[in-house]
């Protein structure tokens, strides 16, 4: 059984966050981690692969740098780590980078794909599905757990308030909530052989049946208007008084707007 | 991507998500926010109603606004899956070409919403907080004035767990796809009696591999109260100190007929479940009153809270950053301050 994980290195939000002059994200500019829901869905393939030996197999998209991230991933247990990176790919909304990781996955022998819900920069949760419609594939999104039954997969997909458990015939494309497992830590011996270990890089020429129209910036049908940092609605009055004299304050704004 | 005859798309659609043969609340929070659009457009609102025996829902939909009800009503409709809920609306789109298309950012439209995009081949833009036709770009290069598009569905959203406002185009497909955050439109008064041009549309369901089969539907049971309808909502946070703590926010709601949400600590602290939860990743909510009571005012809680029409903070760190989206802010000690406000608004309100 073959696993393709998808996973994506992002900016931790914590961090600082920086634009290019074009109102895309300068992503070079910032602090970059695994995406948590990405992780997660490693952990499941990884947890699959302990139990039947399948073979993992982890993708990424970006800048030469997101290297660290399939580092990181093989060091988990992940068998083979492939980047896809090219600049003509940049600037890539989720649909040019949906059609990019689609064309990547041609390439490939899968019975399963996963990838994270959503990243926490773009919060989309756009890319598993896209990348499941070119593929033609059957796609179980807000995984919450995970079950292989012979050729089909059983899942545990979430809604507001309620789940459907669902059953899919393999191939299949599924996005993971990091609600579904706990990730493991990299290994020591996990990280000496991930060291070793190549990553293999593919280019522009190495994305199957995809046109130069359906990729990077140019390729993507939404364009950014405007980008900025939030502005903080402006503050309104604020006392420090005793409690009586506070309550008798807000008591009389009340009367003031007629709320009392 | 492909070049679009985009003058052929017309008029403003909105998904109306049901579930159990019932409505959800975004559904009319879509149709007043595509009423506005449509009047800007000068154009009229369509309701996409997507079930099995789900007609019976247009004339509600009418009410809230819709012009036209699209039902697409079959059997294999019934539950949610992507498959066939797909190609309904994609073969909508496909068939009546609007040149907007409204979807609810939930954990149906979050799914739905992707899958047509590429499945009609345009763009998506996912959680928007604020929607309104404009140019784009927003001011046209000197010179270029004649490349610049007018009546442009403006998306913008916030990114970067809130720490960003991205405003999205999609100038040169159609149609100009969103998914927007429930709690943040706001829906018409429903007009009693409103009749909608109802069109029923079956494009025909073959399953195939991509159809998933459903072994089993749990429903959670529901026991808290629904924050996102409440008009006056009570919110604790870390500050509240304990489970018990809470009796006097709960005592404050009481008398001015509100409802106890909180903040992601509260939840993580196993004081309140997490229904209750306010914050990007909890509800967004927009209640005539707000009251902040022990909350720091961290921007992933004011992401979901900020837009309420009056905001009150009580916080005895008169820098906490709540202070900054509050209207009127109260430093002090929240155990002193919200037993007196409740009993002096007894005492007002004569109870």
């Amino acid at each position: 059984m073959n696993i393709v994980v998808c996973i994506k290195q992002v900016p931790d939000t914590k961090g600082g966050v920086k634009f290019n002059p074009d109102g895309t994200l300068d992503r070079a500019a910032m602090l970059a981690i695994m995406n948590p829901d990405d992780k997660a869905g490693l952990e499941a393939a990884l947890r699959i692969k302990d139990e039947t030996g399948a073979k993992v197999t982890v993708l990424t998209m970006g800048l030469p740098k997101a290297d660290a991230v399939l580092r990181e991933a093989m060091a988990m247990g992940a068998d083979e780590a492939i980047l896809v990176t090219d600049r003509v790919l940049g600037g890539a909304d989720t649909w040019a980078t949906s059609t990019t990781i689609a064309g990547a996955l041609r390439n490939l022998d899968y019975d399963l794909i996963i990838t994270g819900r959503q990243a926490i920069d773009g919060d989309t949760a756009q890319v598993g599905p896209q990348i499941a419609e070119h593929l033609g594939l059957p796609v179980i999104s807000y995984a919450a757990d995970i079950k292989i039954e012979g050729d089909s997969v059983v899942v545990k997909r979430q809604y507001e308030d309620r789940y459907h458990e669902l059953k899919a015939k393999m191939p299949c494309l599924i996005t993971a909530l990091s609600e579904l497992n706990v990730p493991r830590y990299m290994t020591p011996g996990g990280i000496f052989d991930a060291c070793d270990k190549e990553v293999t890089v593919w280019g522009r020429a190495d994305l199957k049946d995809v046109d130069d129209s359906d990729l990077g910036l140019k390729g993507s049908p939404t364009k950014i208007a405007k980008a900025s940092d939030k502005v903080a609605k402006g503050a309104g009055e604020k006392v420090n008084l005793d409690p009586t004299e506070s309550v008798n304050y807000l008591i009389g704004k009340f009367k003031e707007k007629h709320i009392i | 991507m492909n070049k679009m005859a985009l003058e052929e798309y017309k008029g403003v659609f909105v998904f109306a998500q049901q579930v159990d043969n019932v409505l959800d609340g975004v559904a009319f929070e879509l149709l007043g926010k595509g009423k506005d659009l449509a009047k800007d457009l000068g154009t009229d609102v369509t309701a996409v109603l997507i079930g099995s025996e789900v007609k019976g829902l247009a004339d509600q939909l009418a009410e809230y606004g819709a012009d036209r009800v699209i039902v697409v009503d079959d059997p294999e409709l019934k539950e949610y899956r992507t498959e066939p809920y797909a190609h309904a609306l994609a073969s909508v789109i496909n068939e009546y070409k609007p040149e907007i298309m409204l979807v609810g950012a939930t954990a149906i439209g979050r799914d739905l919403g992707p899958t047509v995009s590429a499945r009609v081949k345009t763009g998506l833009t996912a959680d928007c907080t604020s929607l309104e036709i404009g140019d784009f770009p927003l001011v046209a290069a000197p010179g270029k004035e004649d490349e610049q598009k007018h009546n442009q569905l403006l998306m913008t959203r916030p990114a970067f767990g809130g720490n960003t406002i991205a405003t999205i185009a999609c100038p040169d497909n159609r149609p100009q796809m969103a998914t927007v955050r429930p709690g943040v439109m706001q829906k018409i008064a429903p007009i009693a009696g409103a009749k909608a041009n109802v069109v029923e549309f079956n494009p025909g369901f073959t399953p195939n591999n991509r159809y998933v089969e459903i072994l089993n539907i749990v429903k959670a049971v529901k026991t808290t109260a629904n924050i996102m309808e409440a008009k006056i909502l009570v919110s604790g946070g870390r500050g509240v100190g304990s489970k018990e703590n809470f009796k006097l926010l709960e005592d404050l709601a009481e008398v001015l007929g509100g409802t106890v949400s909180c903040s992601r600590a509260v939840v993580e602290n196993g004081w309140l479940p997490v229904d209750l939860q306010v914050g990007q990743t909890g509800k967004t909510v927009r209640p005539q009153i707000y009251f902040a009571i022990g909350i720091s005012g961290a921007i992933q809680h004011v992401a979901g809270m900020e837009d309420s029409d009056l905001i009150i903070a009580i916080n005895k760190d008169e820098d906490a950053p709540i202070f900054d989206v509050a209207d009127y802010g109260l430093v002090g000690d929240l155990n002193k301050i919200v037993p007196a406000l409740t009993a002096a608004l007894k005492a007002e309100l004569g109870k």
